[in-house]
């Protein structure tokens, strides 16, 4: 019996250690959650705060920007990432931009189709237009993705063209930007609308999909700077309260020059203010 | 072993009674976490159940949680048919598979086909998913789009209850007693006769503990599902339709959920264990009363 008390004073022993670990790790915590769209983007930013800032510990949590705002709202997290412009009912948060990303349509990139205007866009989402013949392709039926209810990428998409998601008739249901992609790259007749930062990236490590000119402006990263490309959205983080301490330090940092590299990084326009 | 005999004689007065007492406290905890998960279930639906109409989440016009409309009945039809669907192509391949194992194959064949299954059953899902994905589901496509279907759904998920329908049935036919075996060679009868006549009757209530715990994992599935079932939310009027399960429902609209949209989801999740108690009321049933 006896090496059964040592096993378990040495557990007893292990465990009280890691929890005062844990508290003294935890003493300067910045937690982070929202828009997934954001949130790659917020790692590398709270992973160069954290060096340059010893003893700081920032966490990055996904759960799209509904979470954001609503753990901002109760003060689960300190700051909300949160894509797209706020609504009018939620004014009350502070929002603070740190990026602007488009909106894009893509295909598959054997699609003769380089260009739509948006009443085609319209009328291929709401089921008007079924095959890619009526747009200038090939004899195919168009393959409709969409994505799943909540999302802010869909919200962007449906608010531009004023449609109602009950108007979309998609084949497809999607979750996230990748998964958007990895349908489209596999099927030469499909069309869905993703992150322009995310669809150039892997357009550009030789995924087959491009980015289609809506109504004849180009989805390039450059558009999007330069406020041409119309389904652009800004990405923000948000607070409940004007933004003291390290809060401010943090947001200030992440709207500062010395982080536009990891916003490019992520195909996304930096928004400077300094 | 001098050490254990030691140990045992020195433990023996009550070691009984604390074993008991461990098992207990066991038990109740296995039996309360499946309350608790009720119970969690219920609590977190009860906002919407409270105000929303039970039968509104069949009689709705569609499921468009945003605009108010909360009809589940579209993905009970979808889970339902991709599991059922997956099950009616796994059953007889695994217990195909069993036989071929313990009646047919050389015992070298048997033993190296038992290893490549019991492989096969621990990939998990998500490479299942990937590779329904990016093969099957643009294969399918070119036969007839959207390739992200019911078929791929059905197809993966046979796919990953496979083996589990092997193994299992596998288990009960290796457990059918020698003697029932010898007496049927003894008899005169064939080698099918003895398998179709003794061995499946005897390892029958094996069997179908098997087909329930695949079909439990056929219900449960999400990843994999998620990624070739094409998610829209419709009846399926054939096979190359795109469907949506309850699970991958849950997945792939929870983390942007908030208010009602979010019970609504919890009440999904309460069909889906409903479902998986209806389907082991149904075993326990047919256990009982279809006696050979």
């Amino acid at each position: 019996m006896r090496w059964m008390k040592s096993i378990g004073a040495a557990t007893i022993m292990l465990v009280l250690m890691s929890l005062t670990l844990s508290t003294f790790a935890s003493s300067h915590k910045l937690v982070l959650t929202g828009s997934s769209t954001i949130a790659p983007l917020a790692i590398e930013l709270g992973r160069r705060f954290e060096s340059l800032h010893p003893g700081v510990r920032v966490d990055v949590q996904t759960g799209g920007s509904s979470r954001g705002i609503n753990d901002t709202r109760k003060g689960v997290a300190d700051i909300g990432m949160v894509s797209g412009v706020l609504k009018s009912a939620e004014q009350d948060l502070q929002a603070f931009a740190i990026a602007l990303d488009g909106v894009g349509i893509i295909v598959h990139a054997s699609n003769p189709v380089t260009t739509l205007t948006n009443r085609q866009i319209v009328g291929i989402f709401t089921g008007r237009i079924t095959n890619w013949q009526e747009v200038g392709g090939h004899d195919a039926r168009i393959t409709l993705v969409n994505k799943a209810e909540g999302r802010s990428t869909l919200e962007s998409f449906l608010a531009y063209f004023q449609l109602k998601n009950s108007e979309i008739k998609s084949h497809i249901v999607i979750g996230d930007n990748q998964q958007g992609i990895k349908i489209v790259s596999g099927n030469p007749h499909a069309i869905g609308y993703v992150s322009i930062g995310a669809a150039a990236y892997d357009a550009q490590r030789g995924v087959p999909i491009k980015l289609l000119t809506m109504d004849g402006v180009a989805a390039t990263v450059a558009n999007v700077r330069n406020g041409t490309y119309p389904l652009s959205r800004p990405l923000n983080l948000v607070t409940r309260l004007p933004p003291t301490g390290l809060v401010k330090q943090f947001i200030d940092f992440a709207r500062s020059k010395q982080t536009h590299d990891l916003v490019e990084a992520q195909y996304f326009v930096p928004v400077s203010v300094d | 072993m001098i050490w254990w005999k030691h140990s045992i004689s020195f433990l023996s007065a009550s070691i009984d009674r604390w074993f008991s007492a461990a098992l207990r406290i066991g038990a109740l905890l296995a039996a309360l976490i499946m309350l608790f998960i009720l119970l969690f279930l219920l609590l977190e639906s009860w906002p919407v159940l409270r105000h929303i109409a039970l039968m509104r989440f069949f009689t709705d016009e569609a499921w468009h949680p945003l605009e108010d409309q909360y009809n589940l009945l579209p993905m009970v039809t979808g889970t339902l048919y991709a599991s059922s669907g997956a099950l009616l192509l796994a059953i007889p391949l695994g217990i195909a598979s069993a036989l071929f194992m313990i009646f047919y194959a050389t015992p070298r064949t048997a033993v190296l086909y038992r290893r490549l299954i019991e492989l096969l059953a621990g990939i998990p899902s998500v490479v299942f998913g990937f590779w329904g994905l990016t093969t099957l589901v643009p294969l399918i496509n070119q036969w007839h789009p959207p390739g992200a279907s019911l078929l791929a759904s059905i197809l993966i998920l046979t796919l990953m209850i496979l083996p589990t329908l092997a193994l299992t049935s596998y288990a009960a036919l290796v457990a059918v007693p020698k003697d029932y075996l010898q007496a049927a060679v003894a008899l005169g009868l064939s080698r099918w006769g003895m398998i179709y006549g003794v061995a499946l009757p005897a390892a029958r209530k094996g069997i179908v503990a098997g087909i329930l715990l695949a079909a439990g994992r056929a219900i449960g599935e999400t990843m994999a599902v998620l990624m070739v079932a094409g998610n829209v939310v419709q009846h399926a009027d054939s096979l190359f339709a795109p469907i949506r399960t309850l699970t991958a429902n849950i997945a792939l609209e929870m983390a942007y959920a908030m208010g009602d949209h979010r019970a609504v989801l919890f009440v999904s999740g309460l069909l889906l264990l409903l479902l998986v108690i209806a389907l082991t009321i149904i075993a326990a049933w047919f256990g009982k009363t279809h006696h050979v």
